[in-house]
Order: C-alpha cells, then sequence, then structure tokens
C-alpha cells in the first residue's frame, strides 16, 4: 500500500524536523508510530444526483439529529436555492449552524435543474487531517473522519487546507470556537453500523450507503447500465486519494458546482518535495556550516583570530 | 531627544557615570540617564509619539474588543478565508523580513566577515522582534490563543508542516533571545552571563541557520495544501519552499538596510561612531548580497514557470498583478541595486531595500490572502482586522525603539571607564543636566547631519 509507506515516510520526516530540534529524538518513533492500517471496511455514501429532487429533507434530518440552532429560512422554504452571495459568484456552503446544505444549478446540459447535496467528504487521505498540527482530526476505520474540538488551537489550517471548503469555524465564539462540519453522524450511527441520518431520511434514495468499495461497484454499474442518462464519472473516486462519499451526475460535475480540476493524488504529496530537505538540512547542515566557520577561521590563523575577536567585542 | 542632546547630554552608555563614577542604576539605565521629567518631555516633543499614541488610543481597545466578542468581532469570520492580514500579514511577512538574524549571524560568526560586526546586533535584535510579533500576531488570530503549547506538549500532529512551522519558529524565538541576551547582560552588567552566552555563540549560530532554512521554506509548503485555491502563478508544489527560502535571503538584508537607515536619521546620536561610519560600505555590502539572492530567485522563478508552464496565465489580469510584483519587486530592484553598487550610490540602495521590501510584502499577501480564493471571489480585510494589524505593528516599533535607545546594539557598552574611577562621589541622583548649548559635544556633530 503506497499511500501507508507515504504516509508513514513523510511522519517520521517532520518529526524528525520537529523533535531534534528540540533534541528529543527519543520520542521520535513512538509518535511516528500511530498509523492508519488502509481501510478496508470503510463505508461511505454514493449520492445520485439524477434522484435528488432538492426537497431539502436530509438539511432538516441533519439539523435535528446533531441539535443544530434552527435555520434563518425553514427548511420547507425553498428561497434559499436563490440565495448568491459575494456578487453572485457563490451559493449556500456549510456552516457553523449546518453541516449539509442543498444547492440547485440550472445547466445548459439539461432543461431541468439539477441538485446537489454538500458535506464532508470523508476523504480517504483527508488534507484537513494532515494539515492539522494538533491531529485533532481522527479518520476512523468506518471510514468517517472526525474532529476533536478538545485539541484544537483554532488555527484554522485545516480550512484552508480542505479541497472542497467543508469545514466551518465558529468565530462568533469568544471562548469555545471550534470547526464545524459534518462527521458522518459517526458517535450515535456510523460507529454502531447505522447509515447517517441524512441518508435514512431520502425518500427519494438519492444517498446509498454502504461499503466504499461497493459503492463504487454500484456507481459504475448504474453508468454501465444507463449511460445514456449518467456522465461516465463516478466524482469522488479518485479526486485527491478518493474520498468516503462519491457522487454520480447527469450533467458535467463543472456545471453543477464541483471542483473539476482536482488533483488525483492526496493533497499530503504536495509538502513531499519540501518534507524530502528535511533530513537532509538536519544532517548536512551543522557539519557543512561548522566546516566552513573553521575553514574561514583557519584562513586567518586561528589563535590570532580568537584574540582579535575578544579585542573587537570588549574594547570598542 | 535631540534637543537633549544638543544640550550637551549623553546618554547612558556606560556602567558608571563618566563624570562621577558612580554606577548608573537601572531606573536611571531605563530613563537614558535622564530625569523623569526630562524623560517624559522629550516624549512628549516629539510628533511620531502623538501618531504612536492615537494608534494605540484606537488600537488597543479593539484588541480588548475581540478576546471578549470572539475573533468574528473583528474578522469578516469567513469560512473561504480562514486567514486574514492576521496571519497572511503578521505571520508570512514578518517572518521572512526577520531573516536578518540567521543571515548576518552566518556571514560575521561563521563566515569571520568581520567587516559586518557593526551591524550584526541590530540584524540579531531584528530577527528576534520580528519573530516574537510574527507570535503576536498569531495570538491575535488563533480561535483558543491560550492553547498555543498545544503542539509542543499536549498533542502532536506529526505529520503536518504547520507542526514543524510551530516548534522551529518557538525554538527559534529562544535562540535568539539568546543570542540577544548578550548585549542585555552587558546592560545590567552580569558579565558572567555574557560570558557564557558568548561561548556558545557557533552552536546557536549554526542552529539558527538549520531552524531558518526549514521554516522559512515551509511557510511556503503551508501553501501546498491549497493546490487550486492558491493562483497557479503564485503556487509551486514543487518549489514553494525554494521560492519563500530564497526571497527571505533578500528580504532580510534589505530589511537592515531600511532599518538601518531609519536608525540613522532618527536617532543617530544613538550610535557610536563604528556604526556610524561603516555603515555605508556595510550596506553595499548587504546590497550586494540581496542582489545576488534577488538573481538567484528570478532564476529559480523563471525555472518555476517552465516547469509548470505558466505562461498562458500571463495574460489574463492576474497575469498583469503578477508581472507587476515581479517587475517591482524583483526585477527592478535587481537593475537598480546593480546601478547603486558600481557607483556607490548609498542613497540608491536604501531606496532599493525599500522597494524590494515592498515586492516581498506584496508577494506574500498575493500568495496568502489576494490570489488565495481566486476562482471564488475576493475578499476586503474587516476595518477592525486592519486596525488591530496596524496597532500591533505600532507596537513593533515602540519596543524597537526602546530598545534600541538602551542596549548597546548601535554603540558598545563601556564596561570599565578609566578615569571617573578615581575620585568616589557620593551623589545619589541623576547628574542635573545642563541646558547650555555645549555644540563641540561629539555627540551634537552626530546630530546635525
Ligand atoms: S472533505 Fe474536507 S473536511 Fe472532509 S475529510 Fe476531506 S478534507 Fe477533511
Ligand atoms: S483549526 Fe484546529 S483542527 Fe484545524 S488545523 Fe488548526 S488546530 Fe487543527
Ligand atoms: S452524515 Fe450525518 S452529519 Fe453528515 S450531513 Fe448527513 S446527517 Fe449530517
Amino acid at each position: 500500500m503506497s499511500g501507508i509507506s507515504r504516509r508513514k515516510f513523510l511522519k517520521s520526516t517532520v518529526v524528525a524536523g520537529g523533535s531534534a530540534a528540540a533534541a528529543m529524538s527519543s520520542t521520535k518513533s513512538a509518535f511516528a508510530m500511530k498509523e492508519f492500517e488502509g481501510y478496508p471496511d470503510s463505508m461511505g455514501v454514493l449520492v445520485d444526483l439524477t434522484r435528488c429532487i432538492g426537497c431539502r429533507t436530509c438539511e432538516a434530518a441533519c439539523n435535528k439529529e446533531h441539535n443544530l440552532p434552527e435555520p434563518a429560512v425553514p427548511f420547507d422554504n425553498f428561497s434559499v436555492f436563490d440565495q448568491v452571495f459575494h456578487g453572485g459568484k457563490q451559493k449556500r456552503r456549510p456552516t457553523e449552524k449546518a453541516y449539509t446544505v442543498v444547492n440547485r444549478y440550472e445547466t445548459k446540459a439539461q432543461g431541468a435543474p439539477v441538485y446537489r447535496k454538500i458535506q464532508c467528504n470523508h476523504c480517504s487521505e483527508p488534507a484537513c487531517l494532515t494539515s492539522c498540527f494538533v491531529n485533532a482530526y481522527k479518520k476512523t476505520k468506518e471510514g468517517a473522519v472526525i474532529y476533536n474540538a478538545d485539541v484544537c488551537v483554532g488555527c484554522r489550517m485545516c480550512m484552508v487546507a480542505c479541497p472542497f471548503g467543508v469545514p466551518a469555524y465558529s468565530y462568533d465564539s469568544a471562548l469555545h470556537p471550534e470547526i464545524i462540519k459534518c462527521n458522518f453522524c459517526y458517535d450515535k450511527r456510523l460507529k454502531n453500523g447505522q447509515p447517517p441520518a441524512c441518508v435514512e431520511a431520502c425518500p427519494q434514495d438519492a444517498l446509498t450507503f454502504g461499503h466504499r468499495k461497493t459503492l463504487v461497484k454500484i456507481a459504475h454499474e448504474r453508468i454501465r447500465s444507463n449511460h445514456k442518462k449518467y456522465v461516465d464519472y463516478v466524482y469522488g473516486e479518485k479526486e485527491v486519494g478518493g474520498t468516503s462519499w462519491m457522487y454520480l451526475s447527469s450533467v458535467p460535475f463543472d456545471q453543477v458546482g464541483f471542483n473539476t480540476t482536482l488533483q488525483k493524488h492526496p493533497i499530503l504529496d504536495n509538502t513531499k518535495s519540501f518534507l524530502g530537505i528535511v533530513p537532509m538540512v538536519l544532517g548536512i547542515w551543522p557539519a557543512m556550516f561548522l566546516g566552513f566557520h573553521l575553514l574561514a577561521k583557519g584562513g586567518k590563523g586561528e589563535k590570532e583570530d580568537k584574540s582579535k575577536n575578544k579585542v573587537e567585542v570588549h574594547g570598542e | 531627544m535631540k534637543n537633549f542632546i544638543k544640550a550637551g547630554f549623553k546618554p547612558v552608555d556606560s556602567l558608571n557615570d563618566p563624570d562621577d563614577g558612580h554606577r548608573w542604576s537601572i531606573m536611571q539605565k531605563l530613563l537614558l540617564g535622564l530625569t523623569p521629567q526630562e524623560y517624559f518631555k522629550q516624549l512628549r516633543r516629539n510628533p511620531f509619539n502623538w501618531l504612536l499614541f492615537i494608534i494605540f488610543a484606537v488600537g488597543l481597545p479593539v484588541i480588548v474588543y475581540r478576546y471578549y466578542m470572539g475573533l468574528g468581532s473583528v474578522m469578516h469570520g469567513s469560512h473561504d478565508y480562514p486567514w486574514g492580514l492576521f496571519l497572511g500579514f503578521g505571520l508570512f511577512c514578518m517572518v521572512p523580513l526577520s531573516a536578518s538574524g540567521f543571515l548576518l549571524g552566518t556571514t560575521v560568526e561563521l563566515f569571520g566577515h568581520k567587516k559586518f560586526k557593526p551591524i550584526l546586533n541590530l540584524a540579531l535584535l531584528n530577527g528576534l522582534l520580528g519573530y516574537l510579533f510574527a507570535v503576536i500576531y498569531l495570538l491575535v488570530d488563533l480561535g483558543v490563543p491560550w492553547r498555543l503549547y498545544y503542539p509542543m506538549v499536549i498533542s502532536w500532529g506529526t505529520a503536518a508542516v504547520l507542526f514543524l512551522v510551530g516548534w522551529h519558529v518557538a525554538t527559534y524565538l529562544t535562540v535568539q533571545v539568546l543570542e540577544v541576551s548578550e548585549t542585555f547582560f552587558e546592560w545590567i552588567n552580569w558579565p558572567t552571563a555574557k560570558k557564557y552566552i558568548h561561548s556558545g555563540t557557533i552552536g546557536l549560530t549554526v542552529a539558527g541557520i538549520i531552524l531558518s532554512t526549514l521554516h522559512q521554506g515551509a511557510l511556503g509548503t503551508l501553501l501546498t495544501y491549497a493546490p487550486g485555491k492558491v493562483h497557479p502563478l503564485w503556487y509551486s508544489s514543487e518549489f514553494m519552499w525554494i521560492f519563500y527560502l530564497c526571497s527571505s535571503v533578500f528580504a532580510g538584508l534589505c530589511m537592515v538596510i531600511a532599518v538601518s537607515t531609519v536608525v540613522k536619521k532618527t536617532m543617530a546620536w544613538r550610535c557610536n561612531s563604528d556604526f556610524l561610519d561603516n555603515l555605508d560600505a556595510i550596506t553595499i555590502g548587504l546590497a550586494k548580497g540581496a542582489s545576488m539572492a534577488l538573481v538567484t530567485y528570478f532564476a529559480i522563478k523563471l525555472i518555476g514557470m517552465t516547469h509548470d508552464n505558466l505562461w498562458v496565465y500571463l495574460t489574463t489580469g492576474w497575469g498583469t498583478w503578477y508581472l507587476l510584483e515581479i517587475g517591482l519587486g524583483v526585477v527592478l530592484p535587481i537593475i537598480l541595486f546593480s546601478i547603486a553598487i558600481r557607483k556607490k550610490s548609498v542613497g540608491l540602495i536604501r531606496f532599493t531595500a525599500f522597494l524590494t521590501i515592498a515586492g516581498l510584502l506584496m508577494n506574500r499577501l498575493n500568495t496568502a490572502l489576494i490570489s488565495f480564493n481566486w476562482n471564488l471571489y475576493q475578499e476586503i480585510p474587516h476595518p477592525l482586522e486592519t486596525i488591530i494589524s496596524v496597532t500591533i505593528f505600532a507596537l513593533f516599533i515602540v519596543v524597537y525603539r526602546f530598545l534600541l535607545y538602551r542596549l548597546p546594539i548601535l554603540y558598545s557598552w563601556k564596561a570599565v571607564p578609566a578615569k571617573a574611577l578615581a575620585s568616589v562621589p557620593v551623589l545619589d541622583q541623576a547628574a542635573p543636566i545642563s541646558t547650555q548649548p555645549q555644540p563641540e559635544h561629539q555627540f551634537a556633530k552626530g546630530m546635525s547631519s
């Protein structure tokens, strides 16, 4: 599993960088140990945009399940689909008050509008997790990416890193601000093998819960058996190393708000070329610069230089 | 202050009062040898202090407000722009501008270029304060600032680049405190400690190089977590760390030139002749270093452009903005520096240093803020966010000036004044300052320039 060995390698390099600086190399291995075992049992959800009718039932179910604040616009009011922000450039997104939102897209390719549900995609190699310097995130064996507010420092690096723009931050709290995002209903449901609230609530069967591996097969099967209806692409199968939530669509994905330019390999890989130099710098620099130093001194005659040094420091 | 100097006043620069030989008390050292009344008089007379006063009067309450009401009260609280000026300016700009410490430490202590010695302490202090204030900006920006030490002791996100940045900035800050503490121990008269620190200079300097190489680069690498959000022209997963490291070299050097220019203009009375007489030659030397780094930077930028095939973007609006940054902040400085070095025109070098700094600010803000989310929308920083940023920067200036006035950074400490020790006078008050002009005094000469 190249993914695992890559992570292991990167982890130990940064640990080396951090701890060697603090002369704590003995603890190094202990902290590099925490490893993902791969995700053979990862669960996931397949979102079929062709089935979604924009009823917002999933939004309501999620809100209820997690005791989120009452929404400004009730869930049976569809005027939210007309909301645009920042000069019309942006539709709704998950916020500190909503783990998930559904947006409507009018597309050229299709007369009828297309609806798309947005929530955390529970990446296989989550950028939020790997960018967090206090390890606040965890990828569970069931595939959920969950967050622990107790250690979060609030640097918001994870928000910068998430390629899907998912994590929100409760900026208005002075004492307990935290990252807020969909947690795959991990605590009350996923952990016990139950499907998430939104999936269960969907009246259209637009959301299919299952093992990620199976879902990939189902997705391709749906495309094959109905290739006129679907775009031949499973969004999330490969994006940034694969995500647990994946999408099928009848219109090109970039027309319904998906970022189709994302890299296929994990975001973590981008730091590789830098992390590669860390051990080199740690290993080579001290000897090299001390060598330079001795050379520079040697050129002038060591003893003479030393005494001169002293005079210069004290004698002006 | 200038007026006092004109009047023949000599600020504390030695262990004992040269007139009567008694030891300066800490209080007298703090007030530079002035009486409290005189000290406040000179504070009040300086119009710049009034400006600072206004900034603090407005800014400090806003900072208090931020801690009471939460970050959302002073920022837009955007989920798309998690980082604003506090990090975009405070971290991404302050850190490269503070590379001066390790650069001159290396030059003087390791390579033995004694020519730069007079400016070494200034460069070290500039480094220390830059980092210190980067951390202060961070304390304002963090959602839960009282957990700043968490990545150190509570929970280790060891695969994260930010983890490396955090550790390195913390350790490097310690290294710099030690480096600068040499002058402090001299000032409070604790020679043993000074000697002890001095014996570790080489170790500290090497540690400084390692830490700086890594975290300057790491800062750039932070943005490789956000490919697609940062505009391709400012992004490179391969070269980001080299760009950031290399630009920190000329940024740090130009910052020393800029600060020394300000110092020469506004506090020449505090500088000794070693500093003032050598400054021009040193400035030219620094400019040579800076222009070499600039050329290297420009070359690797070109390689990066070709590698990622970014030429197509140059025709867009972003391309124009990018060309402006490179043109004003890199190419023009290269040209101006080379002219100025050839003609030995220190004035032009100083101007170019400021220009280069502006270019660097542009680059860092462009990567971290302006071109961030280029395909979403642009965000203009919240007014209160701007006010806080300015306030902290003003605080930076005040602390900077406070230390320069006192610690033997621009001048050297006179430990044993030979003459004065002979008599043992019984004076327990600061010597009254004569108000008679004594133009023949050596400090008055410094001021007239
Ligand atoms: S979608 Fe974003 S928040 Fe969710 S796991 Fe992936 S990177 Fe993390
Ligand atoms: S905001 Fe919290 S969870 Fe996100 S990267 Fe920072 S410390 Fe980690
Ligand atoms: S999986 Fe759970 S938390 Fe996530 S959107 Fe659905 S209901 Fe909300």
